[in-house]
């Protein structure tokens, strides 16, 4: 399972988004807020794309959302991901109001459906990189 | 100037081949240039623009230097298979700007010998997005299928209604001797085939090919009395759809924008148009741009291409030599678009000729639908 996991590929961290990763090694995830206009964004960048401000909070979200869309994946043939057959890619929808790819683990490929409530969950893929991926949220 | 008064395609080539393993890609650009300047009456000392996209980053150069080519005016724009959609409405803007007067666009590619795993392959982490995608295995087809679930989801869009598309461009493919599958298929042959990426069953997804083509744009002037009759430019438009920080409607396209803009330019409706060529990397991409060009509302796609609405004979033909479902996709498909479009609108298009064609459209669109993704919408009339 170790050498599966690293065969794919891993987050390429970036001056912009080393700070979503160090708390993803913390097991949280933040969000990026603008302090001038107050939208989130998401992936995490150092200038809010709606106003450009550079003036951000980052918020820690509860990692509660739930599936705006997945897809079963039968046939990836890149190193890493072929061994992981089926697996789900799914964009979930955290309470935030944005919108991030993830996958769906903790469960059986057919039973995630569209609107199902998830929770976020870390993979720890190494010392430095835990990827944020969601599964079914208990009760 | 309107590019409309400016510039017209004089003349088309589609590679025949589909399988080119004793051939480079270059050579196939080559013999696609040597083909569409045939078709136009010109010579490759004519050629003093030049566009491409997709041998490498620089290929624009490589090529020039393949073909020996110096020209004036030069367009690398690559935005996945809609490119050369893009270069045709590029280089009618070149000629209207008075950069050059005869526009070569080319396209080769070995996609099928040397096996380039197009929509099933990984994705490289290294962009800014990409390190937050990358790593969860999106592939080509994945990233369709998340819209194609998303739009069953919403407007309860079935399986049949998907495999309508890829059921009615192969029995298009039957009548284009050159189509690389022309036998007859059913909606129940397609959702019996395996799923690759769910809702998307393998018949849901375009082929692999190897080809090519290639596109003369020149000045409206000069193609007054070229071999062939010239095809005009009515109108042109580009977009672009990303994930917009996180809010993106999976089911919206950037064809929603370039489509109206073209067509507004052209200042024709959508009941003028005659057929339309329709990037079908997948049957929910048909789907889906038939929405969001707005021959139907969303939601409705479903039902529109439902009852031989979409095949000969019908209100609006699509993608009459069989598209990239059954005649060929060496990769990036934008420019086969431009070419059956042109070739119905001279009347060449024989057992598969849409009666009095008139008017055209093509839309292209190229990258990732779900993930980021680029549209080219074009509007040609026959002269």
């Amino acid at each position: 399972m170790a050498e599966a996991k690293s065969a794919k590929p891993l987050p390429r961290v970036d001056e912009e988004s080393k700070g979503f990763w160090e708390a993803c090694r913390r097991h949280e995830l933040y969000l990026q807020r603008c302090r001038d206009c107050g939208r989130f964004r998401y992936y995490p960048r150092a200038l809010c794309p709606q106003c450009l401000s550079d003036r951000t909070d980052w918020v820690l979200s509860s990692g509660r959302g739930s599936v705006y869309t997945y897809t079963v994946t039968y046939q990836n043939q890149a190193p890493g991901f072929r061994e992981s057959l089926p697996y789900v890619l799914a964009y979930v929808e955290l309470d935030q109001g944005v919108r991030l790819l993830t996958n769906i683990v903790g469960c059986a490929p057919e039973q995630v459906s569209i609107g199902m409530p998830v929770q976020v969950v870390f993979d720890d893929l190494t010392p430095e990189i835990a990827l944020p991926k969601f599964q079914p949220a208990e009760g | 100037m309107s590019l409309a008064q400016s510039a017209v395609i004089a003349g088309v080539y589609e590679h025949p081949t589909r399988w080119a393993p004793e051939k480079t890609a270059y050579q196939i650009h080559a013999e696609s240039a040597r083909g569409a300047l045939a078709d136009a009456g010109l010579t490759i000392k004519d050629v003093d623009g030049y566009l491409t996209a997709g041998v490498s980053p620089l290929g624009v150069m490589t090529l020039a230097e393949h073909l020996d080519l110096n020209p004036r005016y030069l367009d690398s724009t690559q935005i996945g298979g809609s490119s050369f959609v893009a270069h045709v409405s590029h280089a009618a803007a070149a000629i209207a700007a008075g950069l050059c007067e005869v526009a070569l666009i080319t396209y080769g590619s070995r996609a099928s010998s040397e096996r380039f795993a197009v929509g099933t392959g990984g994705q490289s982490p290294n962009d800014p997005p990409d390190q937050f995608e990358a790593p969860y295995g999106p592939t080509l087809i994945g990233a369709y299928a998340m819209c194609a679930q998303r739009h069953m989801h919403e407007f309860g869009t079935t399986a049949e209604q998907l495999a309508e598309i890829a059921v009615t461009t192969r029995r298009h493919a039957a009548l284009n001797p050159v189509a690389k599958f022309r036998d007859p298929i059913t909606v129940d042959d397609v959702l019996a085939s395996r799923v690759v990426s769910s809702p998307l069953h393998l018949l849901d997804c375009c082929i692999i090919t190897d080809g090519g083509g290639a596109v003369v744009v020149t000045s409206a002037e000069r193609g007054r009395d070229l071999k062939k009759r010239p095809v005009r430019i009515l109108g042109a438009a580009e977009a672009l759809c990303h994930t917009s920080s996180g809010v993106r409607d999976l089911t919206a396209m950037a064809a929603k924008q370039s489509g109206p803009r073209a067509m507004a330019m052209a200042g024709v409706a959508h009941s003028d148009i005659d057929m339309c060529m329709l990037y079908d990397s997948f049957t929910i991409t048909v789907l889906a741009t038939l929405e969001n060009l707005g021959f139907c509302r969303k939601g409705e796609g479903g039902a529109f291409v439902q009852n031989g609405r979409i095949g000969l004979g019908g209100a609006l033909p699509i993608n009459t030599d069989g598209g990239g479902l059954s005649s060929n996709h060496p990769g990036m498909r934008g420019i086969f678009l431009v070419i059956e479009a042109v070739k119905q609108l001279r009347g060449e298009c024989g057992p598969r000729q849409v009666n009095n064609c008139r008017i055209a459209l093509c839309h292209g669109t190229g990258g990732m639908l779900g993930l980021r993704h680029s549209g080219a919408t074009l509007v040609l009339a026959s002269a």
